[in-house]
C-alpha cells in the first residue's frame, strides 16, 4: 500500500512540472515546483542538523508568503509536525501554544522576537535582522543560512501515513487553546476527496486566503500542489481589503476561490465586482460559518458563472459534508443552505443524547467517522476521550453541532448546545473570552454570551461586574481585550452591572443574561 | 462644516456603531482606534463607507490605512486634505 504523505504531492509535482510556478506572493515573488522542493529539502536539512527528529513539533510565527509555505514542507520533510500560530496574536497566547506542544524549533518574523524564547532554535525571517531586538542569549539563525544549507535527502521509505503533519490550535473552553493533531493520512484522504469532486488541473490557480493556522488552508495549499497548479498566497492585510482583493482575483485569473462567507460578503458589498473580469473563476467554495442567504444571493448575482459549494467540517475532521448550491438563488429563499451530505471518504450519523440514532428529520448531534478524522488533542487524553464514541468497531467524533437530516437536501445545521460560537469562520469558546476578562485587575465577575446579528452573524456580549472606584471605560476594555485575545475574539459589547444573575445553585445564570440582552 | 463638528459626527458614529454604551468623553480625539482594537478590519470598512457618504469624498483602497484611520484627529485631517485636494 502506498504511503499517504503530503510531501509526496510536492515531490511528484516537482518531477512532473519542475518549471511550473508552484506559489506566488502578491508582489510577484514566486517559486517553481523545482525551487520549492529544493528549498524545502534545505529547510529540512537545517532542522535535522539542529536536532529536530521525527515526531517533533516546529512552530511558525510568520506572515504568509512563499518562505512560510516552503517551511511547511521543510518541517514535514524532516518528519516533524508544523504548528502555525497567528503571528499577530498577543504574546502570551503564542507562548502558551508553543510551550504546550514543546516545539523544538520556531520560525519567527523579526517583529515577533518577543515570543522567541519558547525554543532554543529560533530561525528569523526578515531582512532587518540587525535592527531587530535580537536578545543575545537566543540561538537565532537568519533565513539565508537555512536556505543555503545542504539539502536533506529524505528516506521516503521511513515516512508513515500516521506521522503527525500539523497541529492546529483552536479556542479552548477553559481559556487555554487546545491543539488538534492531524496526520498525513487525515489530510491526504481529504485532499484526495477534493480531487474527485473539484477535478483540479495544473492550469488552475488557487487562492490561499485563510491563514495557515486556520484549517481552510489545507485545501488551499495541498490540492494545488498535488496537481501542479499555482497557489496565489494572500497575506492578512490584502485578505481583509475587499476592494484590493477584488482586483487581485481578476488580475491573477484565480480559478478556485475558498474562504469564509465573511470575506465573500464583503467582496459582494464593497468589492465593486462589476469593474473586473472574472471569467477565469470556475469554483467558489465557502466554509466556517453560515452564509446569510441575502449576502450569498448578492455575491452570486455579481459572480454568476462559477460553481458554488458549501463545505462543512470542524478542524478535527477536515471537511466532512458538502452541498453544491444551485443557481440562481430564488428571491423567495431566506433559510440558509444545508451542509449537505457526507463526503465519500466520511460517514455521518445523527444521534440523540443517549447515543441512539434519531428518526429522519429529528434533531440530534452530528457524529463523523473516516480517515480524515483527527487522532486527538495534544496532551489532553481526557478531552480527546470525551469527544469520541465507539460504534460498530470504529471511533466516531462528536462534532457538537446539532443537525437534522432532510431527505432531499441532506444535513441542515441547527446550532450548538454548548458555549462555542463561530465568528468569521473561527471557533470561539466563550469561556476563553471570560478567562481573558478575569485577568483585568478591576473585574470582579464576568460572563460572556453571544447574540445573532443580521450583518455581523453573531455578536459577543460581555457582562462585567467591576469595582466601582476603578471601573474601566469601554475603550479601556476593548484595548485590554486586544492585548489578551486574538482580534476575532474581541467582544462587540461591554455592559457593566452591579452583580451577575445567579441560579439557585449559585451558578451564573446565562439564560437570564440572554433574556436581559434581548429585552434591552 | 467646522473641524469640530466633523469630529463630533465621527465620534458619534463610532460610539453608536462600535462602542455602544460608552461615554463620549472616553473616546478622545487622539484615542487610537485601529491599534487598540476598537476598530477591526470590518468595522474600518463600515467607517470608511460612512465617511465617504457623509462627507462626500472617495477613499481609495490604499488610503483606508492605519495612518489615516487610527484616531478621530487623523480621520478628520484626512477628510480635510481630500476636500482641499478635490476643490
Amino acid at each position: 500500500m502506498s504511503i499517504l504523505h503530503l510531501c509526496n504531492y510536492l515531490e511528484a509535482s516537482a518531477s512532473r512540472f519542475p518549471e511550473r510556478q508552484a506559489a506566488i506572493d502578491p508582489d510577484g515573488a514566486a517559486l517553481t515546483y523545482s525551487e520549492l522542493n529544493d528549498r524545502a529539502n534545505r529547510v529540512a536539512g537545517f532542522l535535522v542538523d539542529r536536532g529536530v527528529r521525527a515526531g517533533d513539533r516546529v512552530g511558525l510565527v510568520l506572515p504568509k508568503n512563499i518562505h512560510a509555505l516552503t517551511i511547511l514542507f521543510g518541517v514535514m520533510k524532516a518528519r516533524a509536525a508544523y504548528v502555525p500560530v497567528d503571528w499577530s496574536s498577543p504574546a502570551d497566547r503564542i507562548r502558551t501554544i508553543l510551550s504546550d506542544c514543546q516545539v523544538s524549533a520556531v520560525f519567527v518574523d523579526s517583529r515577533r522576537f518577543d515570543v522567541a524564547d519558547v525554543s532554543d532554535t529560533v530561525i528569523v525571517l526578515d531582512q532587518n535582522l540587525d535592527e531587530a531586538r535580537n536578545p543575545s542569549e537566543l540561538k537565532s539563525f537568519p533565513w539565508e543560512t537555512v536556505v543555503a544549507h545542504a539539502p536533506y535527502s529524505a528516506d521516503v521509505e521511513a515516512r508513515h501515513s500516521d506521522d503527525l503533519a500539523y497541529i492546529l490550535y483552536t479556542s479552548g473552553s477553559t481559556g487555554i487553546p487546545k491543539g488538534v493533531m492531524l496526520s498525513h493520512r487525515n489530510a491526504v484522504s481529504y485532499v484526495d476527496w477534493c480531487t474527485e469532486v473539484f477535478q483540479p488541473t495544473e492550469f488552475d490557480r488557487f487562492s490561499s486566503h485563510a491563514p495557515f493556522h486556520f484549517d481552510l488552508s489545507i485545501l488551499d495549499i495541498y490540492v494545488p500542489i498535488k496537481h501542479g497548479a499555482r497557489v496565489d498566497l494572500i497575506p492578512d492585510e490584502l485578505g481583509k481589503s475587499p476592494r484590493e482583493l477584488a482586483s487581485f482575483i481578476a488580475a491573477n485569473k484565480i480559478t478556485v476561490w475558498y474562504s469564509t462567507p465573511a470575506i465573500l460578503s464583503l467582496l459582494a458589498e464593497f468589492g465593486q465586482l462589476n469593474k473586473f473580469d472574472y471569467s477565469a473563476l470556475r469554483i467558489v467554495l465557502f466554509a466556517g460559518e453560515v452564509f446569510p442567504v441575502k449576502q450569498l444571493r448578492k455575491l452570486t448575482t455579481k459572480w454568476p458563472s462559477p460553481a458554488y459549494y458549501n463545505l462543512y467540517g470542524p478542524t478535527e475532521t477536515n471537511v466532512c459534508t458538502y452541498a453544491p448550491i444551485p443557481l440562481p438563488i430564488p428571491e423567495s429563499r431566506n433559510e440558509p443552505y444545508p451542509i449537505g451530505w457526507a463526503c465519500s471518504h466520511c460517514k455521518a450519523l445523527v444521534l440523540d443524547p443517549d447515543k441512539q440514532p434519531v428518526s429522519q428529520g429529528e434533531e440530534g448531534l452530528l457524529y463523523i467517522s473516516g480517515p480524515s478524522v483527527f487522532s486527538g488533542y495534544w496532551a489532553r487524553p481526557s478531552e480527546t476521550a470525551a469527544v469520541f464514541i465507539e460504534r460498530e468497531g470504529v471511533p466516531w467524533y462528536n462534532t457538537g453541532d446539532v443537525v437534522r437530516e432532510d431527505p432531499a437536501d441532506g444535513f441542515i445545521y441547527v446550532g450548538r448546545r454548548d458555549r462555542m460560537v463561530k465568528r468569521r469562520g473561527y471557533r470561539i469558546e466563550l469561556g476563553e473570552v471570560e478567562s481573558a476578562l478575569y485577568r483585568h485587575p478591576a473585574i470582579l465577575e464576568a460572563a460572556v454570551i453571544s447574540s445573532p446579528h443580521p450583518e455581523l452573524g453573531v455578536r459577543i456580549i460581555c457582562y462585567i461586574a467591576a469595582q466601582e472606584i476603578s471601573r474601566p471605560s469601554i475603550v479601556d476594555m476593548r484595548t485590554f481585550c486586544n492585548d489578551h485575545l486574538p482580534a476575532y475574539m474581541n467582544p462587540d459589547v461591554f455592559i457593566f452591572v452591579d452583580s451577575l444573575p445567579r441560579t439557585s445553585t449559585n451558578k451564573i445564570n446565562y439564560q437570564a443574561l440572554i433574556q436581559m440582552f434581548n429585552s434591552a | 462644516m467646522t473641524t469640530e463638528n466633523m469630529k463630533e459626527e465621527i465620534r458619534q458614529y463610532i460610539l453608536t456603531e462600535f462602542l455602544p454604551g460608552e461615554k463620549a468623553a472616553n473616546l478622545r480625539d487622539d484615542t487610537p482606534l485601529r491599534t487598540s482594537g476598537i476598530l477591526d478590519s470590518v468595522a474600518t470598512l463600515r467607517l470608511v463607507t460612512f465617511v465617504e457618504e457623509r462627507f462626500g469624498i472617495q477613499v481609495e483602497a490604499h488610503e483606508a490605512s492605519v495612518e489615516n484611520f487610527d484616531s478621530i484627529n487623523s480621520i478628520s485631517a484626512f477628510i480635510e486634505s481630500k476636500k482641499t485636494g478635490a476643490s
